[in-house]
């Protein structure tokens, strides 16, 4: 029996159902994970279809070994998946951190709930979105995005593969219960129109028995972006999260670590235009801006229409990507706006970012979680703060 | 036009199905938006089990469904839950033989799992209530919700679910007026979810 790998055409689908599907049809191949509510549905729909499509599924005995298998799985070559909620993503951090440091290509799925600890496991939250930034420890910088409907969880997906290829860097797909349980209409392009951004691989061969020169960690192009080897293929490759020079070897010296910490962070920062998403709605005369993202941006975008429908210059601001904050864009809007309201599902996380790069104070309309900020209140404060 | 719609019942009756069929009727059949979302956590578990549908003829913001423009009640315990979250103008429908509605009620009532039982199936009480559903509403067509049933339920199973349908349209032709939610215009003042 053959199975078909993208399924290609128009679907009622289940948020997390679409985010499965997104990654086998973006080439994921390998996933490790353990099931936890909310994101339970995307480890069980790959249970099924990675098998069918020539792909390896395992159920990891916890958080902390799913990341660990992902990683080696990425270094063997394969597109590789882990999908979480709140408490695993905690337990990923140690190997998130290393997976950043090795340089290693993943997608990590956080379908939030309500947080801290074991929280609100049935009921939204968007309280992890500071730790997908600085959960695990030391300086660094990865890439965050966050679908706001069963289509977007197919989408960001595949695009959350292709940058995670691109830039070497671990990609977390910041989602919430409301989207990952919500059931929408959800589109599959054709399998040629899927784009799939291959990783930058080494040029030429292996020479010699010690491989001569060879360098797995040298960045030498301007996107800071080292060619990734794959495990097998004959070069001599050394991983250690110790830091390490371009031969990958430890050198544990201020000035190697000042180098690569930095060209770590760079990485991204440099290539932040192409990485960062921006989903704007009546922002083209706008005086009052909401900045919202994942579920709450529906309610958002609600309310700034009917904001509109009473005469009030408002705009929506939709992060679809979180990490990298857009500073540029932030700044460019403080110069003629004075008023940034932030709607999430947290007691005020990303408005930090806004107020840090506005210089403005932000009001928020923040909600611990559990269920999702209505229209209402959004617009309470809209008409409030003309 | 947004509608609200809560299919409520107990757990085995087949309520979550019901939702996904409809819903592809409507998102996929008939291009309208349409949101699916379910109970989840504690208040699912045990008897009740419940679907929420939004459909539009734009989009969709709000997903959650706050005050129902349809209520289709398969048990007792979910006409009791639900019967006062419901529009003013809302229609009521409900399984006759396990829901008593309040004597001032306005219902319309189908013996869904006795039509069910006299096809063979009492698995299929879902579907005639689909059938009954559709053809009292008019909110989808019989051919997309015929549509959805054959390419959402078994292979084999196929035919008996389209016999279900049949079974509760022609109930509801013979027995009430359809076109009834185009009669319905809501009167009360729209939630700031409504689209």
């Amino acid at each position: 029996m053959t199975y078909r790998t993208v399924l290609t055409g128009k679907h009622f689908m289940h948020g997390d159902h679409a985010c499965a599907e997104g990654a086998i049809a973006a080439g994921c191949r390998f996933f490790g994970g353990y099931p936890i509510t909310p994101s339970t549905e995307i480890a069980e729909r790959l249970a099924r279809r990675l098998p069918e499509v020539g792909g390896v599924f395992i159920q990891m005995e916890d958080e902390l070994g799913s990341m660990a298998a992902i990683l080696g799985a990425s270094c063997g070559g394969k597109r590789v998946m882990t999908a979480t909620s709140g408490p695993g993503l905690s337990l990923m951090m140690e190997n998130l951190g290393l997976g950043v440091m090795l340089e290693v290509p993943c997608v990590v799925v956080d379908v939030q709930r309500g947080s801290p600890s074991t929280g609100l496991p049935t009921m939204p939250g968007q309280s992890d979105v500071m730790q997908a930034r600085w959960g695990s420890h030391g300086d660094y910088a990865l890439v965050a995005y966050s679908p706001w409907s069963p289509q977007e969880m197919f989408d960001l997906t595949v695009l959350a593969f292709n940058i995670a290829d691109r830039y070497r860097v671990p990609v977390l797909l910041m989602t919430d219960e409301v989207v990952g349980h919500m059931v929408e209409r959800v589109i599959i392009p054709p399998e040629d129109q899927i784009d799939h951004w291959p990783r930058k691989r080494p040029t030429g061969r292996p020479s010699g028995s010690g491989n001569g020169s060879f360098k797995p960690f040298s960045a030498e192009e301007a996107d800071l972006v080292p060619p990734m080897v794959h495990a097998g293929e004959g070069y001599r490759l050394h991983f250690t999260g110790l830091t390490h020079d371009e031969r990958g070897y430890p050198d544990m010296t201020a000035e190697t670590h000042q180098r690569l910490v930095t060209r770590l962070v760079e990485k991204i920062n440099r290539n932040a235009d192409q990485i960062i998403r921006i989903d704007p709605y009546y922002m083209d005369d706008a005086q009052i801006v909401v900045v919202a993202y994942g579920c709450t941006a529906r309610s958002a975008r609600r309310a700034v229409r009917l904001a509109r429908e009473r005469g009030i210059p408002a705009g929506l601001l939709r992060l679809v990507s979180l990490w990298p904050f857009p500073e540029q864009l932030f700044n460019q809007l403080a110069a003629n706006i004075e008023t940034f309201i932030v709607a999430e599902m947290n007691l005020g996380q990303m408005a930090l970012e806004v107020e840090r790069v506005t210089k403005r104070p932000v009001k928020g309309v923040f909600h611990a979680g559990g269920e999702m900020i209505a229209p209402e209140p959004i617009l309470k404060a809209i008409i409030n703060n003309e | 036009m947004r509608k609200e719609i809560r299919i409520a019942g107990f757990g085995g009756q087949g309520v979550a199905l019901t939702g996904r069929i409809l819903g592809k009727a409507l998102a996929i059949y008939d291009g309208l938006e349409t949101v699916m979302t379910q109970a989840y956590g504690p208040e699912a578990r045990g008897g009740a089990s419940s679907v929420n549908l939004v459909v539009s003829d734009h989009e969709i913001a709000y997903p959650f469904v706050q005050q129902p423009d349809i209520l289709a009640a398969l048990s007792q315990e979910a006409y009791t839950k639900f019967r006062p979250s419901v529009k003013p103008s809302a229609i009521i429908i409900i399984e006759q033989d396990l829901v008593t509605p309040a004597s001032d009620d306005e219902c319309f009532a189908i013996p869904a799992t006795r039509i069910a039982e006299e096809l063979g199936r009492r698995i299929v009480t879902n579907i005639v209530m689909l059938g009954f559903f559709t053809a009292l509403t008019e909110l989808t067509t019989r051919h997309s919700i015929e549509k959805a049933i054959k390419t959402t339920v078994k292979e084999k199973t196929i035919p008996l679910n389209l016999q279900a349908f049949a079974a509760g349209y022609e109930y509801a032709l013979s027995n009430f007026q359809p076109h009834l939610l185009d009669t319905r215009e809501d009167t009360g003042a729209a939630g700031a979810g409504q689209v």
